[in-house]
Order: structure tokens, then sequence, then C-alpha cells
């Protein structure tokens, strides 16, 4: 059968270079039809970062849309090798032009199927997710910091004054190989997710971001807006990127499960 | 790179840069930082330095290692700590560049596994950390006529102050608005608007969101069909500024705004 998950998911994104960079090296991509998202923040000299964040959401979005058609595997499989066709990509152009030299990106992505999200991430890009009002930071970022944290040496509030911030210990494109973090999770009729590079949750407080989704997400488009806002009014230290997804309505892989939507429909 | 400046009685006894990843404090000889004093513990305190960060811990001594007068098991370091063994003092000194001086400075790098290995790993697991409060400071920045957003709701604490980088903060940045209800069953009724985002109406009606923002307060159309009014006109989908005294109309619902102090 055909996915169009048009129905059951509302995208938007936005991206902005924020009040401080030159260059935007954040990238997204958003299909709601085929649900998936990619959100990338690049990094590299020059150019360099926004041909890596690029290549990944341009890469990742093609081979995914291709190979969810087919449905030949599972799809944290599917995930791995495409992330993975996408890391040999990004590091052979670094490896083969002395100007993409050394670039990479970070990843958080997902795809919605069956009721279900699968969530890929490396690095410290992050989705969170708001359900029946409570907000939570769904990855663990690939950092330096969270290991630090992880390990106690360093409370969360340490954190927040720490010198060694944006150094992350996994990245796509800069090594042969990568491992991206994969898991799944249910998906529940009005859950909002939201998809952001650190430019986002460097720059604004976690409870100003929750009470934003808390707030707006009846409009997405102004949610996604104050997002950027906000960031922007704190500093805008860093390009600043999010993605909102809204579940409007379930959406199960079976017939029956369309008939069943169907008849919740007719309710 | 970080140093600390050794004194005793106020006089300066020397100066030592944190060039290792684990300096070690106490009395014994083969210290790296030795000071030969009995209230000094043999092995007294380490100090573990993880490119700029460096943490402290006290490793069980005898009479405590304390930082800023206060007695600590384990601390993270900070630009000027004091950090006091029985008569000495030492001065943490760890002057990076900051933000304002180098954006750059804050560019996501990767850390290569090779670097990963000479991070320690003997840190004990320390009790669950507290929620996570991510990092902010409040700027400035004018200009950006985006639409602003918001939330309904009672009182809340007022944005932290903003420390850090950025020029001065717009007058406006501490004002503080408020809303008075004018008609209906809660006339008289007044609303701060001290956080970020203030929502007013009636879900699924009609919602308007108040946003607090360095340059003063707008207001924006959130959902419903009809747009909230201001001052008889009704608005347009872009965020509109708020003025002092400003009379605004939702869901039937009239309110005064006016800044409060």
């Amino acid at each position: 059968m055909t996915w169009d998950l048009g129905q059951a998911l509302q995208m938007v994104s936005r991206t902005h270079s924020g009040m401080v960079r030159t260059h935007n090296e954040d990238a997204v991509f958003a299909q709601p039809g085929v649900g998936l998202a990619i959100l990338a923040d690049g990094m590299g000299g020059y150019n360099a970062g926004e041909v890596a964040s690029g290549m990944a959401t341009a890469v990742i979005g093609a081979e995914l849309a291709q190979g969810l058609q087919e449905a030949k595997h599972g799809v944290s499989q599917l995930l791995e090798s495409v992330i993975g066709r996408a890391n040999s990509a990004i590091y052979q152009a670094a490896e083969s032009q002395p100007q993409y030299s050394g670039m990479g990106t970070t990843l958080v992505m997902a795809v919605f199927r069956d009721n279900h999200i699968s969530v890929a991430h490396i690095g410290d890009s992050r989705m969170y997710r708001l359900r029946d009002g409570a907000f939570e930071c769904v990855t663990r970022d690939h950092s330096l910091l969270q290991e630090q944290i992880d390990s106690g040496m360093i409370t969360e509030e340490d954190a927040r004054r720490s010198q060694n911030k944006n150094l992350v210990t996994r990245a796509l494109g800069v090594d042969p190989e990568v491992e991206p973090e994969i898991h799944t999770y249910e998906v529940v009729p009005g859950d909002v997710y939201l998809f952001c590079s650190d430019g986002l949750n460097d720059m604004v407080e976690n409870d100003d971001i929750a009470l934003t989704l808390q707030a707006l997400s009846a409009n997405l488009d102004l949610a996604a807006e104050q997002l950027v806002q906000m960031a922007n009014d704190n500093g805008g230290r860093d390009n600043v990127s999010v993605i909102l997804v809204r579940v409007l309505q379930a959406f199960p892989a079976t017939e029956r499960g369309l008939l069943a939507r169907l008849l919740a429909w007719l309710k | 790179m970080a140093k600390l400046i050794l004194s005793m009685d106020g006089l300066v006894l020397k100066e030592l840069p944190l060039a290792k990843e684990r300096t070690t404090i106490g009395r014994k000889p083969h210290n790296d930082i030795q000071i030969d004093n009995l209230a000094i513990s043999g092995e007294h305190a380490v100090i573990v330095t993880i490119l700029n960060d460096s943490f402290l811990e006290d490793m069980n001594s005898t009479n405590g290692t304390y930082v800023n007068g206060q007695p600590i098991k384990k601390h993270f370091l900070q630009n000027n700590d004091v950090v006091e063994l029985g008569k000495y003092r030492l001065k943490y000194i760890n002057e990076t560049p900051t933000v304002a001086q180098s954006p750059d400075f804050e560019k996501t790098m990767v850390l290569r596994p090779d670097m990963m290995r000479k991070a320690p790993t003997d840190a004990p697991p320390a009790p669950a950390p507290a929620r996570s409060q991510t990092d902010t400071q409040t700027g400035f920045r004018p200009g950006q006529s985006m639409p602003a957003g918001s939330s309904l709701g009672g009182s809340g604490l007022p944005p932290p102050p903003p420390p850090l980088a950025p020029p001065p903060p717009a007058a406006s940045a501490n004002q503080v608005g408020a809303i008075q209800i004018l008609n209906g069953a809660n006339a008289g009724r007044e609303l701060e608007l001290t956080k970020t985002l203030t929502t007013l109406g009636k879900p699924g009606l009609q919602v308007a969101v108040i946003t607090r923002r360095p340059q003063g307060y707008f207001i924006t159309h959130v959902e419903g069909a009809n747009m909230p009014i201001v001052n008889g006109r009704q608005l347009d989908a872009q965020a509109h500024p708020l003025e002092d005294h400003d009379v605004i109309e939702i869901a039937g619902v009239k309110m005064e705004f006016f800044i409060k102090r």
C-alpha cells in the first residue's frame, strides 16, 4: 500500500542564521506525506558546514522516501543503511576536496510509521516531545558535556557554565563509519515533536520552549516562529532551526486500521 | 590555560599552571603540588582538567577542602574561585575568551575518540542530576518583525536577568506590563505579563498570545476565525506591538494593556 500521512501529521520547519553568524550551516527537511523529518547542523570551515548538512538532508531524504515505499526492511535497518550511505557520501567529499576537509554534521531525524516514531540522532541536535502537557527531551546528546553529566562529573546545573560546550563526540561524515542512535516509540494523537539544533536549546530555557509548545500548538507556524524569535531575542549566537510535528490522528499500518480510522471519524 | 595562584597570609608563593589532566595536591612529595604543612593531608585533593574545564575533588582529607568558604567534596571550578587548604589559598584563574569577543568560539566541533581516551573515567556516578534547565541569556536585539507567540497563565517568575555577552537590553526589557479585564464576570481582574508568553481567550474559539520581548510587548492571533481587536481595529495575522493603555478585545472580552512599572 502507498503511504500518505499528510492527514495524520502536520509539520512546519524554520531555519535562521541567527543574530551573529553570517552563514546558516543548518539544514531542514520535512515531508508530512511520507512521515519524514530531518534536521542537520553542519560544521567545517568556509561553507563546508552547509555542504555537509545539505548533503545529509538531501541524501537521507531522497533515499528514505524511496526505501520506505519499497519497505523491504524494518524502519530501523533502513535508517541505519541510509544514514551509513549519507555518512560515506559526506566523508568521501571531505576526503577528495580540500576545501571540504574535516566537514561533518549532526543529525536528528524521525520516520513516522504505523503509530510509531523511529528517531535517529548523531551529535547534539535534539528531539523533544510534548505529550499531555509533559515536555521532555527524548534524545541524549552525543557530547562531552552529556558524557560528563552521565558519569557524574558535573551536574546539569554546572553544565550551563561549562566552557566545553559544543564538543560533540559523534558526527556524520567525519569518519568512514558512524553509529547512529536509533529508538522507536509509540505515538499518541495530540503529541507534538520538536526537532532542533543547539542554537535553540543553548539560547532558550527548556521551560520557555515547553511553554511555547503548550500555548501555541494550535498554530504550529506561530510556535515555530516564536521559538526562532526567542533564540534571536536572547542573543541568537548560533544558527537556529526547528521542525515541529503535530500528530493529528492515529496512523496504523493495516487496512483494518484504515477502517478503524474511518469508523472513528464517523463517530 | 587555567592556573592556580598559591598564597598564604596574603603573600603570593607561586603560580601553578594546570597543564596536566590530573593535578594532585598534598603533603607528600609525590604530589604535583606539594604543600609541606601538617594541616595538609598526604593526598589532600586532586584537580582534573578536561580541555577548558577543571574539577576539584577532596580526597577525604583530614581537614577538608574549602571553596569560597564552603566545604566541598567535589567542585566545578569557576574563574576566581578561592580554594582553601589549611592556611593556604589557591586562587583559580581561567580566563578564556568570552563569547562576545569571538562568536566562532561557540562553533560546534567534533571531539575525536583519541581525545576522549585521555578523559578520566574514574569519576564515581553521582546522584541523579537536577532537571535540565538549558542555558539562556536574555538579550537585546531590535528589528525582527516576526509574529510573536504566547499563553495564558497565572502568574510566574520573570525571566532570568541577562548575564553574559550582549549589549544592554532596551529600556522596555525591564518594564512589566499587565492587562486588566474591563467587562464580564472577571471585570477588574488583573494579570501581570511576566512570562515570555501569555495566551488569552478560549481554546477552540479564539486565542491570542501576548509575547514579552526585549523591545516590548506584542499581541498575535493564534487560533479562531476572528482576529483580536486593538483600540477598535481588527488585527491581521502579524504581531502587533502593544502600547500603554491599548484596549484589546478577544472573544467578547475587553481588557486594557498597561505598563505597570
